[in-house]
């Protein structure tokens, strides 16, 4: 049974892409496509979710992400309140489940959640009342459903299908939910080529039975992408003795011009964000004609407005 | 005080009974199988018509929590759940707060236990002070004071040193040590089996290579010592193939599994059920299905409980913050048995690896029913439907992956030396009026 399906089949919580029907992926695509153009009004609202209180609740920071949850939320004329639970309550020892059930009973709707944890959404979702929906904003190296959508929604609007493309994810697999939501996407959405490219020390235990091609040779597996994905590299994975410097990292794996070059000439580059220039990207690339990195990010409204539109309810 | 145990089945696999037989107990001691002696006049008959009756079953894996985590269990809870389960005897491990180490805290421990009715107690001595890893404990106090081995429990000891050391001393004197193959640094951060299902979900992993690496370090230092060492909780089939191999070059070692690895594997992880946070971690399906075959082939000597009842709060969060570890003491019986009717193993060979067997790796004299032994046994309705719930379930710890599952085997008497320490309502079956 799907946790975030309702018994008919509609979206209950957004918790991972991962056994999502490629349905409601299109639904969630369409709906964002629809609601592209708020952001371009001279009044940048719509007034499906009035009266709707929508709880940010990151355990863990975050600047991007909830921001643009934020704002997608005052599109939709949500009332919206933020909480950096890393640096209050959990701090005075209250449990996740205190804090859910103290701020439901401020008659919560939604509740947009990031932690450090994998399955901390689920366990969440498993614990709120009936009509409270969650978002799943990033938990721990699990999932970022809705970074993968705004992924496949970017890259349906430069590529028009994803029948015909071969994608490189590169970087840091192991630690990534980002790039966990975008493999599930991918491929459920029926893209025929994931490749994914990192040295074995940032792969998971067994990535092939992910739907994917491994590559540790970056010009081997970028060549012929129509789609680069880059993946943040953090600074504690030299610690790990993962891997040795970030200098010999971005000699192998940073996405410089001449690497680039080996995919197609029309192919985009994408980063979830934030990037470390020099580590996984060179500036060059990263500002370059091919990237759509700050395109992604506006696209993030869009398809975060439809998510929490869909949830509510509401039809765009 | 006289029992009469009629008309049951009696299951004794070191004596190779396997038969319709009356049980008759004289002043704690098993005197006739079969028929009853000259001049008998039972005090108490029990009607064991349709009913099992073994050897009280030996856990070598219960968790009392005391001294000093009774707010996760009590001894007084956890040894009636366990009477209740069908244990007569149990090991605890010495992982309670101060651990096992001194001979003080061992004797309270047993004077405790030996006032309150429920099965036998045998702690397991800690191997090093305050499970720490550095200094030894001193076995022979500790012996003394009623230990029956050592281990390190869950706790790991890094220095391979300090380990050769233990060994060497626990060998000079032939005190047994019970140690769980896991390697500190591999499994280091990891809360579930490296395998493609805790990648898909997120969650660091403990890589079978923890078990097999910190193994090849103890059989080789158990061969190097001449120790008896018993290898606790194997959850890899790679684990199981080194084990085995080595029994047959000779080496005098033994092993045990948890009920959990019988039934469970990574898949079970799907939905983020902190219940299913155990320690070893529940791994592939390859390796759950390799732990059921050398059950049956006899690779695996014994099959425990590992009963870790947890504060239902340390449940109440992500799996990766929760508390590893189930209750189960319960379920020995019922587990084992599924186990044994889905291999086509004999009712014979499944008693056999929860009483008599664990029984001759805690080297005490239980474990069978033979003329003279002391009354420990069972009896049970093998057939019998209940299920897990937190009403149903007597230990304190209400955490257990089979939470609301039906379980099919259940316990009508613990008889304890001579004791009828545990007696089940009888339940009304559906066809009767």
């Amino acid at each position: 049974m799907n946790p975030q399906l309702t018994p008919d089949g509609r979206l209950k919580h957004l918790l991972t892409l991962d056994g999502l029907p490629r349905a409601i992926l299109i639904q969630i695509l369409d709906t964002a496509e629809s609601f592209m153009d708020v952001g371009e009004r001279e009044v940048k609202k719509v007034p499906l979710l009035r009266g709707k209180s929508i709880f940010n609740l990151f355990f863990e920071p975050s600047t991007r992400t909830r921001t643009t949850f934020e704002i997608a939320a005052k599109r939709l004329s949500a009332d919206v309140v933020n909480l950096n639970i890393a640096t209050s309550s959990q701090s005075k020892g209250e449990t996740i489940l205190d804090t859910v059930d103290n701020l439901a009973a401020m008659h919560a709707d939604m509740f947009v959640v990031r932690h450090a944890q994998s399955g901390a959404a689920h366990f969440i979702a498993r614990h709120v009342a009936p009509h409270i929906s969650v978002v799943n904003a990033g938990d721990g190296r699990h999932a970022h459903p809705t970074q993968g959508l705004l992924d496949v929604f970017t890259i349906r609007r430069y590529k028009g299908a994803f029948h015909n493309l071969r994608v490189a994810i590169v970087g840091d697999l192991l630690h990534s939910r980002v790039a966990r939501s975008q493999i599930h996407a991918l491929t459920t959405l029926g893209v025929p080529e994931v490749r994914v490219i990192a040295p074995k020390t940032l792969l998971p235990a067994g990535v092939e039975h992910m739907g994917i091609k491994v590559y540790h040779d970056m010009e081997a597996g970028l060549r012929d992408c129509d789609v680069v994905i880059m993946l943040r590299l953090q600074n504690e994975r030299m610690k790990g003795a993962r891997l040795p410097s970030a200098q010999e990292y971005f000699k192998f794996y940073g996405l410089t011009p001449d690497k680039l070059a080996l995919a197609k000439p029309d192919a985009i580059v994408m980063h979830p964000g934030p990037m470390n220039r020099g580590v996984e990207i060179d500036s060059e690339v990263a500002d370059g004609p091919q990237s759509v990195i700050l395109p992604q990010v506006t696209y993030g409204i869009a398809v975060r407005m439809a998510v929490m539109a869909l949830l509510a309810g509401a039809s765009a | 005080m006289k029992i009469h145990i009629q008309n049951g089945h009696v299951v004794d696999p070191k004596n190779l009974i396997d038969r319709p037989a009356d049980v008759y107990i004289v002043a704690g001691k098993i005197v006739a199988v079969g028929h009853a002696p000259a001049d008998f006049h039972a005090n108490r008959t029990i009607d064991a018509t349709g009913l099992i009756v073994c050897p009280g079953l030996v856990d070598l894996s219960v968790r009392l929590r005391e001294p000093g985590f009774e707010y996760k269990a009590t001894l007084e809870s956890e040894m009636l759940a366990a009477a209740s389960g069908g244990v007569t005897s149990l090991a605890c491990p010495p992982d309670t707060d101060p651990p096992l180490d001194e001979p003080g805290l061992v004797e309270m421990l047993k004077f405790r236990a030996r006032n309150l009715p429920g099965p036998r107690v045998y702690p397991i001595g800690a191997l090093t002070q305050k499970l720490e890893g550095r200094a030894l404990t001193e076995m022979a106090e500790l012996t003394e004071a009623g230990c029956v081995a050592f281990t390190h429990a869950d706790a790991p000891i890094t220095d391979t040193q300090v380990l050769l050391r233990a060994l060497e001393y626990a060998a000079t004197f032939g005190y047994s040590v019970w140690l769980r193959p896991q390697d500190v640094y591999l499994a280091r951060g990891g809360v579930a089996h490296d395998g493609a299902v805790a990648s898909r979900l997120g969650l660091p992993g403990i890589p079978a290579l923890a078990e097999t690496v910190a193994l090849a370090t103890i059989l080789q230092l158990a061969r190097e010592t001449g120790a008896r060492v018993h290898i606790a909780r194997l959850s890899t089939r790679d684990g199981i193939a080194m084990v085995r191999a080595a029994k047959a070059q000779g080496l005098g070692i033994s092993c045990d599994v948890a009920t959990t690895h019988l039934h469970l594997c990574e898949n079970d992880l799907v939905g983020f059920d902190a219940q299913m946070h155990l320690a070893p971690p529940v791994r592939s399906v390859r390796d759950r299905d390799a732990i059921r075959e050398a059950l049956r082939d006899g690779s695996i000597d014994a099959i425990c409980s590992d009963h870790t009842p947890v504060d239902e709060d340390e449940k109440q969060v992500p799996f990766g913050e929760s508390a590893p570890g189930a209750s189960g003491v319960e379920l020995l019986l019922p587990l084992t048995l599924k186990w044994a009717r889905s291999m086509g193993v004999s009712l014979n060979q499944a008693i056999d690896l929860i009483s008599w067997k664990p029984a001759q790796i805690l080297g005490i004299p239980v474990g069978h029913l033979s003329v003279g032994a002391s009354a420990d046994l069972c009896a049970f309705d093998e057939h019998a439907e209940w299920q897990v719930t937190s009403r149903t379930l007597k230990s304190q710890g209400k955490n257990t992956p089979f939470l609301n599952h039906l379980m099919q085997g259940r316990v009508r008497y613990t008889v304890i030396d001579g004791h009828i320490d545990f007696e089940a309502p009888l339940l009304r079956r559906p066809n009767d009026v």
